[in-house]
């Protein structure tokens, strides 16, 4: 009796996400974006490309964080072959770095404006296009209204957005499928050679929509994110 | 058709100030330390003072002259402005100076119900409005200018009566120069007709090629080019309206009416739309107009009509529009694609992403757009340019130097502490804010490019502080003890 209740309530969260724009995983398919244990926060253990993404940003240098940790999200995203396109504010992001990620800066179409109206517009527009792969979108603020707004855009299409927006003393709710925070982490020493190793940044997923919230250490070594577990023990030593 | 005012200046002068109707006045200009009428008025010319007299010599036979100055140019404006009404007649209208227009009727008249409804009509409405207006239509531009300055009686020529026509009128009716006229005044040439009949080879000798060419302008035998006051545009669609469309949906319907049928012209041709200008001509005369542009020629009435959507706010309908214009000034040729059932192929050539800029280079301006392509510079700040198209390839391959994700506009200047002259930092403090450095790489060391401007070369070093944020920071010049600067460049992810 109580093992068809159960079967029944997992059957009805599936058709919930269903609904909802998550497609059950393919069995045998790959991960697409290569977020490793990551991934498995999301429902369905898959990271869900026809939504928006939120990535909260206190300073300039997690803004950079942010975005670097999107851009590596990208290039797998645009390595099936695709467009993205980038709105932010009068140009900050620096094209040549996105080489590094694996992206060909060329293949990016940068839109550069100043008011947070005209932003989310062109977001909502582009969001809509099916012939996009991915939209980011730098703003301040961003309220449910307009999320909700997005996300029903990218449920039509199937194009991920992401957005990067400040963060707030109080952050309101939204109904962006995830919201991430992306801090950067010292690099290991790659074996006792002096200078930076490979780029490492500590991901928390502050809220996942049907998931489970939690936080990571990830390092972009070779065109790829890896996992760093060893450094969570440590901090959990700490912690503790 | 040839229109001639023949008081353009004085008729415009009193249709602004009303009072001047009554009274004899004149045009006047200093020429020489003269002052000379350059225009007089119908009751001034009846008195006796004429154009070309001296205002004292003029006072004399009208002692009540009023004389006003003449701003030079005002004539160009004012046949242009009667230019631009005729052209509710005919498409092709000239402004024939000083004190004329030429039309291309050919092909009109008949909606005015044939050349002498069509006449009466415009020299009614002209007479009406103030003007001294007189008109003859002729199969030539010389022959009308003649009759209609010279000839009073019959101002419509029928086909194949040109000499008739022409050759009781004196030589002036020939658009000739003072000169020419002088030397036909002298050999007793007082109507066109007398010469007619010469050699032309006797007419060049004595009186030059010019007189040859009028002639025959006039009587047809050589094309006569006027030069339209609006040049006409291939591509127009109109779309008169019964009573005056004052919503906003009401101009959506417009511009969708008018774009499927201009669409369907393109389709057939081949062609593809990249600028479009809407004009709605209000009921109160005035015309607003939108425009529209694409980045790739589209006939496409769903892309187009949509661009136009964002533009109908812009558009103040006030009282009402009466006739909607649609023109096309811009088309190319394009490759006439089958709709694809499927997008298989998401790239830069993906015609909804062209849509997707268009819109939003008609919502946000097409500046806000840009791609980039690597420039041949390691100096940071010139190390991209802009694409100018969507298409565009890069020319060179892209830099493979970690470079930091996001670029300050201008470096800014940052405390700093280091060991060893030429050591990476320490510590460095930038916007009070204290970082201690825990690794760093570096230097990379960029020159300035002497041959665009000067100054000192830059060493950077990529740092990583205490809590793993990442900085790109260089020292301009090198270390001499003395005054040396640090800046901070940019972020790493």
């Amino acid at each position: 009796m109580v093992s068809t209740r159960k079967n029944i309530v997992s059957e009805l969260q599936q058709k919930i996400l269903q609904w909802e724009g998550y497609k059950p995983p393919v069995t045998g398919a790959r991960s697409l974006v290569g977020l490793g244990p990551l991934e498995a926060a999301f429902p369905n253990g898959v990271f869900p490309v026809a939504a928006v993404h939120e990535l909260v940003c206190n300073s300039a240098e997690q803004a950079a964080a942010s975005g670097g940790l999107v851009t590596g999200v990208l290039s797998a995203l645009l390595g099936q072959g695709g467009i993205c396109v980038w709105i932010g504010r009068a140009r900050r992001l620096f094209a040549p770095a996105l080489t590094f990620f694996g992206i060909e800066p060329h293949k990016v179409i940068f839109i550069s404006l100043s008011k947070d109206k005209d932003a989310l517009w062109v977001m909502e527009e582009a969001l809509k296009c099916p012939g996009l792969t991915a939209v980011v979108c730098e703003v301040q603020e961003l309220d449910f209204k307009q999320s909700r707004r997005l996300q029903l855009a990218v449920e039509q299409s199937r194009v991920t957005g992401f957005v990067l927006r400040n963060a707030k003393d109080k952050l309101g709710s939204t109904a962006c499928a995830a919201r991430w925070q992306v801090k950067s982490l010292p690099s290991a020493g790659l074996n006792g050679l002096p200078g930076l190793g490979f780029l490492r940044w500590h991901v928390e997923l502050l809220k996942v929509r049907n998931g489970q919230p939690g936080s990571w250490s990830l390092e972009w070594n070779e065109g790829r994110f890896v996992p760093v577990e060893q450094l969570i023990v440590v901090e959990e030593r700490q912690a503790g | 058709m040839a229109i001639w005012f023949r008081h353009l200046l004085t008729d415009g002068l009193a249709l602004h100030q009303p009072a001047l109707k009554e009274s004899p006045f004149v045009l006047v200009m200093p020429v020489k330390n003269r002052v000379i009428i350059t225009a007089s008025c119908l009751l001034a010319e009846r008195q006796g003072a004429f154009a070309g007299m001296a205002v004292a010599d003029a006072r004399a036979a009208v002692p009540e002259l009023l004389a006003i100055d003449d701003t030079p140019g005002k004539a160009t404006k004012l046949l242009r402005l009667l230019g631009l009404w005729c052209i509710r007649y005919t498409p092709t209208v000239a402004v024939d100076l000083p004190d004329g227009l030429i039309l291309d009727i050919s092909g009109c008249t008949h909606l005015w119900g044939g050349e002498r409804g069509y006449l009466k009509e415009i020299v009614l409405k002209l007479r009406n409005a103030g003007f001294d207006a007189r008109a003859a239509i002729g199969d030539t531009p010389g022959a009308a200018w003649a009759v209609s300055r010279f000839s009073l009686s019959r101002p419509i020529i029928e086909p194949g009566e040109h000499i008739r026509a022409l050759s009781g009128l004196p030589p002036a009716a020939l658009r000739l120069d003072a000169e020419v006229l002088e030397k036909l005044k002298k050999l007793g040439f007082r109507t066109i007709g007398s010469f007619l009949q010469m050699p032309a080879s006797v007419l060049r000798r004595r009186f030059g090629k010019d007189l040859l060419i009028r002639l025959d302008q006039a009587m047809g035998r050589v094309d006569e080019v006027l030069e339209p006051l609006v040049p006409p545009i291939a591509y127009v669609e109109r779309l008169p309206c019964l009573e005056p469309i004052k919503t906003a949906p009401g101009i959506g319907i417009a511009i969708e009416k008018l774009l499927s049928a201009l669409c369907l012209r393109l389709q057939a041709e081949g062609k593809g739309l990249r600028k479009a200008v809407l004009k709605c001509i209000r009921v109160d005369g005035r015309t607003v107009q939108a425009g529209i542009t694409t980045n790739r020629g589209s006939h496409s009435v769903s892309h187009l009509s949509k661009l136009f959507e964002l533009q109908i706010a812009k558009i103040e309908p006030a009282l009402g529009i009466e006739l909607f214009i649609l023109e096309a000034p811009k088309v190319e040729d394009m490759d006439t694609l089958q709709e694809q059932l499927w997008a298989v192929d998401k790239g830069l050539a993906d015609t909804a992403l062209a849509e997707l800029l268009d819109r939003v280079s008609g919502k946000v301006g097409a500046a806000a757009i840009q791609r980039f392509l690597p420039a041949e510079h390691y100096w940071p700040e010139r190390s991209v340019k802009v694409a100018v198209s969507l298409t565009e390839e890069p020319a060179a391959a892209w830099p493979v130097q970690m470079r930091p994700i996001r670029l300050l506009a201008a470096p800014e200047a940052i405390e700093v502490m280091a060991l060893v002259p030429d050591n990476p930092p320490k510590t460095f403090i930038y916007k009070g804010k204290r970082h201690v450095i825990a690794k760093a790489d570096g230097p990379e060391r960029i020159g300035r490019e002497w041959w665009h401007d000067g100054g000192e070369h830059r060493d950077y070093y990529v740092v990583e502080d205490s809590d793993g944020q990442r900085y790109w920071v260089f020292r301009s010049g090198h270390y001499d003890g003395i005054d040396v600067q640090w800046y901070l460049h940019g972020y790493f992810a």
